[in-house]
């Protein structure tokens, strides 16, 4: 016999609905260093709006925020600094390491710039491009969204290492 | 140019000079001991109110190089626009050169800067301390001998993982 249900009723996991509630309030903390803070200006801006995803303010205080977007390239006087901030943030938190130079250290293979900040801090996503356009980090954020939703945030699973990841594949049936 | 004339009564004073001139810009080389009163002579006499610049350039590797590090001061005069290069050469065991900071301020972070990344010490200065690299830093990284990817420093630091964070 099943149960009739008045239509104001939602019944769900309460993994999905904590999950849910996260992944679409994504308040990020903008650690721009460098020209990608630029492109992440424009992506919190009017045109790519990054508002429609949930990232409805930008705090600059990491007290406040979920998720570290590292834009542009860190040197290692400021990465000190950085592993602080991080330190900082509340959990859950996440991190996107936003263009080649906070990913790989650029074209930046110099005695002071930090090859990648992955080596010093855990990196969610990482956005590929010189800089990456609006339309990549909206993207990031998007993916970051579904590895939120997929892997669940209220057991405190994020800890798990090695992280699942499944990555979803560009032009192929999900 | 006008003030070449000016510049040249100079030479008297200052017997070792070598003066050029290329397209329009002027470049004196000082020996390293006359170097802080030619530059006095240059702002008390000469109206160079303006310290533009204090570099320097390793001349390690350099085919014909008599001496290591060329410091290269940049002077302008604010009221007539004219610039001058004054090039003063320093050599490798304790490279050392008089302070400008009493007749420039601006001279400060500049020499600061030289320091930092060649090693050059500026006698007379009165915070002579890194500026641009962290202060934990050993080497003085613009130097010929030293790699461009560096020695390790950059990679020096505690990993935080996802577990600790």
């Amino acid at each position: 016999m099943a149960v009739e249900l008045p239509d104001n009723v939602v019944v769900t996991k309460f993994d999905k609905l904590v999950s849910w509630c996260r992944k679409n309030s994504l308040w990020p903390m903008p650690y721009a260093t460098a020209c990608c803070g630029i492109e992440l200006m424009a992506t919190g801006a009017s045109r790519h709006d990054l508002a429609r995803f949930g990232a409805e303010v930008f705090r600059f205080s990491p007290r406040q925020c979920d998720l570290m977007i590292v834009a542009g390239r860190v040197v290692m006087k400021m990465l000190p600094v950085l592993q602080r901030i991080w330190l900082q943030m509340h959990e859950p938190k996440w991190c996107i390491s936003m263009g080649a130079c906070a990913s790989t250290g650029g074209v930046f293979d110099t005695y002071s710039v930090v090859q990648g900040i992955d080596r010093f801090l855990p990196v969610d996503m990482y956005v590929p491009g010189c800089p990456p356009r609006p339309e990549q980090l909206i993207q990031a954020i998007i993916d970051l969204q579904e590895k939120i939703q997929r892997e669940g945030t209220a057991l405190g699973r994020e800890f798990d290492a090695p992280q699942r990841q499944r990555p979803p594949r560009a032009l192929q049936e999900k | 140019m006008p003030q070449n004339p000016a510049i040249a009564a100079l030479k008297d004073k200052f017997p070792d000079l070598a003066m050029s001139e290329f397209r329009g810009q002027t470049r004196v080389v000082v020996p390293r001991q006359a170097i802080y009163e030619f530059l006095a002579a240059l702002k008390s006499q000469l109206d160079f109110d303006l310290l533009v610049d204090v570099s320097c350039v390793d001349y390690l590797y350099y085919r014909g190089a008599k001496d290591r590090f060329g410091l290269i001061y940049l002077l302008a005069n604010t009221r007539t626009n004219e610039r001058i290069t004054v090039r003063a050469f320093v050599n490798d065991p304790e490279p050392a050169v008089p302070s400008v900071v009493s007749l420039w301020e601006g001279a400060n972070w500049l020499e600061r800067e030289v320091w930092d990344l060649f090693g050059i010490r500026f006698e007379g200065h009165p915070d002579l301390r890194r500026i641009v690299l962290p202060e934990q830093f050993t080497a003085h990284p613009l130097r010929k001998d030293y790699p461009l990817q560096g020695r390790g420093e950059r990679h020096n630091f505690p990993v935080i993982t996802r577990a600790q964070s």
